[in-house]
């Protein structure tokens, strides 16, 4: 008799259910650790008397997680598909991601009050706080992403909340229109080109996603006959939230907090840009006899299977799946074997793009291994297509992951 | 009025409702809709990838 739909939906029954337990279903909860890290940097100053822990959200974000990462390892592991159906029915999943919203505004808020009350920290101290904040809601904007495919109406409203601190409004636009329907081709400000430090492809994309989403916006409006500066234009609208959000900030807490407030949105939106960069590094679709670009298949995305940033980041890791089935929700989604594996989680991966040498030593070789030795097969930066095909130009020529060191002194020709 | 369907998501676009959110009004045909027009729900597919859906007996075959 306890056995209620709780949620005023039919229950779901266990002949749909067979045996089969979701051992990551409470393991969704750790994500909205992250709003609370701010709290727990602020008892931490008050413990230790250090005020590197108000820099607790890059701690978390770029030491804590790729080292508990490292510890934990790899999860393949896949639902059931006769179980897909049913997960994805399961309302207890979205409204874990739901609670991550209050939390989220509820940190920001705190996030100012420490900043500014008895008379205000130290600089480095608030850089430290707006550092924080900006890891959380670039967190935020995977939580928006997760919530903005989904076709309720209510969800793609959330999911609009999601993103008003950084004042990214517009991705839910560019992402879903525009991402996804050109990823990995030169077209797609969002996917990252081979030999494409992610210092030139920061501004490529942050611009480029703007731009893009204007035009995608502007078209639909001009259909439907309504102007382009309109109360319709959901970039506007978007936008308008920001705005609204960061006046009642700088009305509470002053406007001092004018330069935190934006540090936040770029150091915010500046982690969503490197996770852009990596998820589709250098992968290209092939270009058909009919002009159009072959259908995206799980070989155009990068996937990790490491269980830690998979439960903070529900499950954007496993991209392919994600990109063959937008609007599948995060519990669902499935390792493919056939799909391109980096070699550590995405918080790893990001520390390496802030650093381009050392993302090229680990990436184009991987790359390269994935088009069979072929470069001419991956999205090249036009700038250095010539020097890169000077380097990898021979088909099969690195086939093995040859130690970079022996490549480069080697002769192509000893190879293969 | 025919109903043509997204094969990834099942979104479908019914002539008879149209989609007024992106431009086409109830009514509009679906020859009227431009071919690089993705689903509205999933971005997968574009115009030229739906697959009409069977209509029922009584609605009048097509």
């Amino acid at each position: 008799m306890r056995e209620g739909s709780l949620s005023g939906r039919p229950s779901i029954t266990t002949t749909e259910r067979p045996n089969w337990r979701d051992r990551r279903r409470y393991l969704w909860l750790l994500g909205t650790v992250l709003p609370l890290l701010s709290f727990a940097g602020w008892g931490l100053v008050n413990l230790t008397g250090l005020g590197l822990f108000w820099w607790i959200g890059p701690i978390f974000v770029f030491v804590v997680i790729p080292v508990v990462d490292q510890l934990f390892g790899d999860d393949p592991s896949n639902p059931p598909e006769e179980i897909i159906a049913w997960l994805e029915r399961d309302r207890y999943y979205r409204y874990v991601i739901y609670g991550f919203l209050p939390l989220q505004y509820l940190a920001i808020f705190a996030g100012f009050w420490l900043m500014t009350r008895n008379g205000g920290l130290a600089v480095v101290d608030r850089v430290g706080i707006a550092v924080s904040m900006g890891s959380l809601n670039g967190i935020g904007i995977n939580i928006a992403h997760e919530l903005g495919h989904k076709k309720e109406h209510l969800e793609r409203w959330f999911s609009r909340i999601a993103l008003a601190p950084t004042g990214y409004g517009h991705f839910f636009i560019e992402h879903n229109r525009g991402h996804h329907v050109r990823v990995a081709t030169p077209d797609d400000p969002a996917s990252s080109r081979m030999g494409e430090s992610f210092w030139a492809f920061w501004p490529r994309t942050v611009v480029g996603s703007v731009r893009s989403a204007w035009q995608l916006e502007r078209r639909r409006l001009r259909r439907m006959g309504k102007p382009v500066f309109g109360p319709r234009n959901d970039i506007l609208t978007a936008w308008a939230m920001t705005i609204v959000l960061w006046a009642v900030l700088v009305a509470v807490f002053g406007v001092g907090i004018l330069p935190y407030v934006l540090l936040q949105a770029v150091f915010g939106f500046s982690l969503l840009e490197a996770v852009n960069y990596l998820e589709h590094y250098g992968l290209l679709r092939e270009s058909l006899a009919n002009g159009r670009y072959e259908r995206v298949t799980p070989r155009h995305s990068w996937n990790n299977n490491h269980i830690v940033t998979n439960l903070f980041l529900y499950q954007l890791q496993r991209h392919s799946d994600h990109h063959a089935n937008p609007t599948r929700r995060y519990q669902a989604l499935r390792h493919f074997d056939e799909s391109p594996q980096l070699p550590r989680g995405y918080a790893t991966m990001i520390v390496l793009a802030y650093f381009p040498p050392l993302w090229r030593k680990v990436m184009d070789r991987r790359l390269l291994a994935h088009y069979g030795g072929d470069v001419t097969r991956a999205n090249i930066q036009p700038r250095k297509r010539a020097a890169i095909l000077a380097r990898y130009g021979v088909p099969g020529a690195s086939l093995d992951p040859v130690p970079a060191q022996a490549r480069s002194h080697g002769e192509r020709e000893e190879v293969g | 009025m025919s109903v043509f369907r997204c094969e990834v998501c099942g979104y479908q676009y019914d002539e008879e409702h149209g989609e007024p959110r992106e431009g086409f009004p109830a009514g509009t045909p679906w020859a009227a809709v431009p071919d690089d027009w993705c689903c509205p729900d999933c971005g997968v597919r574009e115009k030229v990838d739906f697959l009409p859906v069977d209509q029922p007996a009584d609605a009048g075959s097509a």
